[in-house]
């Protein structure tokens, strides 16, 4: 146990990267066989990410260096920085983590029935692998080139998801917009980088944070990589690929898309908080993911509105969610300026980091039923469906609890973090009154956007078209299932998560002189 | 279920015997707190009232007869398949009245992957403007 303990960080990573490669043998073998497969690597996988997540929880920050002996040596002897690739896990980590590798669990077991009559399933499940893989390397590194190789996994393995319905040109067209998006959102990470490195000679984020000058170069990087990573989380008005590529994507690829957005916020959340955290103008850029955040929010949601396409519409309410999200860390980011963070700030990224756990529970739920929705009619346009709820009975449940919970209706898990989100921005002076205002509206109007697909797809007379319609299979329901036993017991009982996992990670995301001690120790 | 209340105050009431299930999940939200269980329990307990208050309700109504058919001005009522609303028409009201604000913005959604491109160096752009020049 200790040893899976001390080198849990690297095989969070390295253990989906062997599955993948190894998936197409074992596909080879039999196709149950591959599923069973890739279903242990996932559990093995959470197993490790909860013992590293109790570890850091109760010791603090972790650092795993590769290739040193010992794996916590993140300076060499005779040296003055760190070299060595290092992964850095915090709360934030850890938290971002275990969603990534919980959403990833239930995208392969809705998986192993939804995409069952399709080919190439051993590449699909190579690609799933190899997203998470991706995913989890962009939230434990803590080297900047790394997140960067990282970052160029998710969008590759993300592409080729997006584009896995071949016999669709829409598909492939949403794949085509997605590849370059992420192209060029990584294009200029990568120039960021190397902007730093030529500046500083050093990749580590720990060790970069601790030199920053915030000089005419850092701010250029800041930019760049503000506004990359901004990008790959579906932030109005660089949002228009996320639609298109949810809206074509298998739902239960589309899941994997939601987390992918959600790591690249968390690389936003670590850029702004952590590597410029020492010299950053909090309030200048604080506001920039305020407005961000409200934008997304708005437009998110006013889009979604006039939507037809049940995957699409629910794209842009992602778009949405992000919004709030920018909107809490956004807040807790400006109050560091007005000493405010004891106050409310704090609180403020609590919101936000406790939505982000939240919105990957519903927008997945929401996106599984419209998948398992498809399943069962081929059909995708509201305008055509109607009357489901006689025949799907468990998947108009499902999709009642997760409207609830998006729309942030009481007592589900999303009122929670956006009734936090709603009081502490309110206090943010001088607009914050009018930021809480329009999140609150938006809020209402996305419960009419979901009471618009209720109405349209599972209310009415049964139609006659869908008279013989069955409810999704079981590992199906099971999957939609396990989002909402979570949504209800986040639900109900949102201290306890807070307490538990949240506040840590809000904790951690503040305290970038922990980071950069923790890398540069005694130096 | 949920208002103003000094942390203090919370404490002293949660700590009380009858107030116990004020701690269980419990959320504090600095302007006040929150509390997902006092919710439920209070749901169920206006949903039993309602339910009583609704079987003293009229003996005469028969499920199924003449009294329970839509009246629609005397006219014959369609076949339910072809009154159910769809998509397309909901919230038609709405987005008409937003009419000034929809137009562009449905617009500006162009799905053309250059449009995508522009609006990334524009934002960059204003945040060169903003970060690498204004502060």
């Amino acid at each position: 146990m200790n040893f899976l303990l001390t080198h849990a960080p690297i095989l969070i990573i390295a253990l989906p990267l062997l599955g993948a490669f190894l998936t197409p043998l074992i596909s080879r073998l039999h196709p149950k066989m591959r599923n069973i497969f890739v279903l242990t690597i996932l559990i093995f996988t959470g197993f490790l990410t909860m013992l590293l997540t109790r570890d850091v929880l109760a010791n603090g920050i972790r650092v795993y260096v590769l290739g040193a002996a010992p794996s916590t040596l993140t300076v060499p002897t005779g040296s003055i920085m760190p070299v060595r690739i290092i992964l850095e896990t915090d709360a934030l980590s850890v938290l971002m983590a275990m969603i990534s590798v919980s959403l990833a669990f239930v995208s392969a077991l809705y998986s192993s029935k939804f995409m069952e009559n399709r080919t190439g399933l051993d590449k699909y499940y190579t690609l799933l692998l190899l997203l998470l893989a991706g995913m989890l390397g962009m939230e434990l590194t803590g080297d900047l080139f790394n997140l960067f190789v990282f970052l160029e996994i998710t969008s590759i393995s993300g592409c080729a998801l997006v584009a896995f319905y071949t016999d669709r040109g829409e598909s492939a067209e949403a794949a085509f917009k997605y590849m370059l998006i992420g192209t060029v959102g990584a294009l200029f990470v990568l120039f960021a980088v190397a902007l730093l490195y030529g500046e500083y000679d050093a990749l580590n984020i720990g060790y970069l944070a601790s030199k920053i000058q915030y000089s005419f170069l850092d701010k250029i990087a800041l930019v760049l990589l503000v506004g990359a990573f901004a990008m790959k989380a579906g932030s109005v008005p660089m949002h228009m690929w996320k639609p298109d590529a949810y809206g074509e994507a298998p739902a239960s690829v589309v899941i994997m898309l939601v987390t992918s957005s959600l790591a690249s916020l968390y690389a936003l959340l670590r850029v702004c908080f952590t590597l410029y955290g020492n010299v950053l103008n909090t309030a200048v850029v604080g506001w920039i993911i305020i407005v961000l955040g409200v934008l997304s929010i708005f437009v998110g949601v006013t889009m979604a509105l006039v939507q037809n396409k049940f995957s699409r519409l629910i794209g842009y309410t992602a778009v949405a969610e992000i919004g709030y999200m920018l909107l809490g860390v956004g807040v807790g980011l400006a109050s560091l300026t007005n000493g405010s963070i004891e106050d409310y700030g704090l609180k403020a990224v609590q919101g936000g980091l406790f939505h982000i756990m939240n919105d990957a529970l519903d927008l997945g739920l929401l996106f599984l039923v419209a998948g398992a929705v498809f399943y069962s009619t081929g059909k995708s346009d509201l305008n055509k469906l109607g009357g489901l709820a006689h025949n799907m009975k468990y998947t108009t449940i499902f999709f009642m609890i997760g409207l609830a919970a998006v729309s942030g209706l009481p007592p589900m898990n999303g009122f929670a973090s956006k009734l936090i989100i709603y009081e502490t921005s309110y206090q943010l002076e001088p607009l914050g009154p009018i930021l809480s205002i329009i999140a609150i509206l938006s809020s209402i109007l996305m419960l009419a956007v979901f009471v618009k697909v209720f109405h349209s797809a599972f209310l009415g007379p049964k139609l006659k078209e869908y008279e013989n319609v069955k409810d999704a299979p079981r590992s199906m329901l099971i999957a939609m299932g396990i989002l909402a036993v979570f949504i209800i017991i986040f639900g109900l009982f949102p201290d306890t998560v807070i307490n538990t996992i949240i506040k840590p990670a809000a904790n951690a995301l503040i305290d970038y002189q922990g980071y950069i001690d923790k890398i540069m120790g005694g130096v | 279920m949920f208002g103003k209340l000094s942390n203090m105050d919370f404490h002293v009431i949660s700590q009380q015997k009858p107030f116990w299930l004020l701690s269980l999940g419990t959320l504090e939200t600095t302007a006040g707190y929150w509390n997902a269980v006092v919710f439920v329990i209070a749901f169920v307990v206006i949903a039993l009232v309602v339910y009583i208050i609704r079987a003293f309700g009229e003996k005469t109504y028969k499920k199924g007869s003449e009294q329970t058919k839509p009246f629609l001005s005397g006219n014959p009522e369609p076949e339910k398949e072809k009154v159910h609303v769809r998509a397309d028409n909901l919230f038609w009201g709405f987005t008409e009245a937003l009419k000034d604000y929809y137009t562009p913005a449905v617009r500006g959604h162009t799905g053309i992957v250059n449009d995508y491109v522009y609006w990334f160096v524009i934002v960059l752009a204003g945040l060169f403007i903003i970060i690498g020049v204004g502060t």
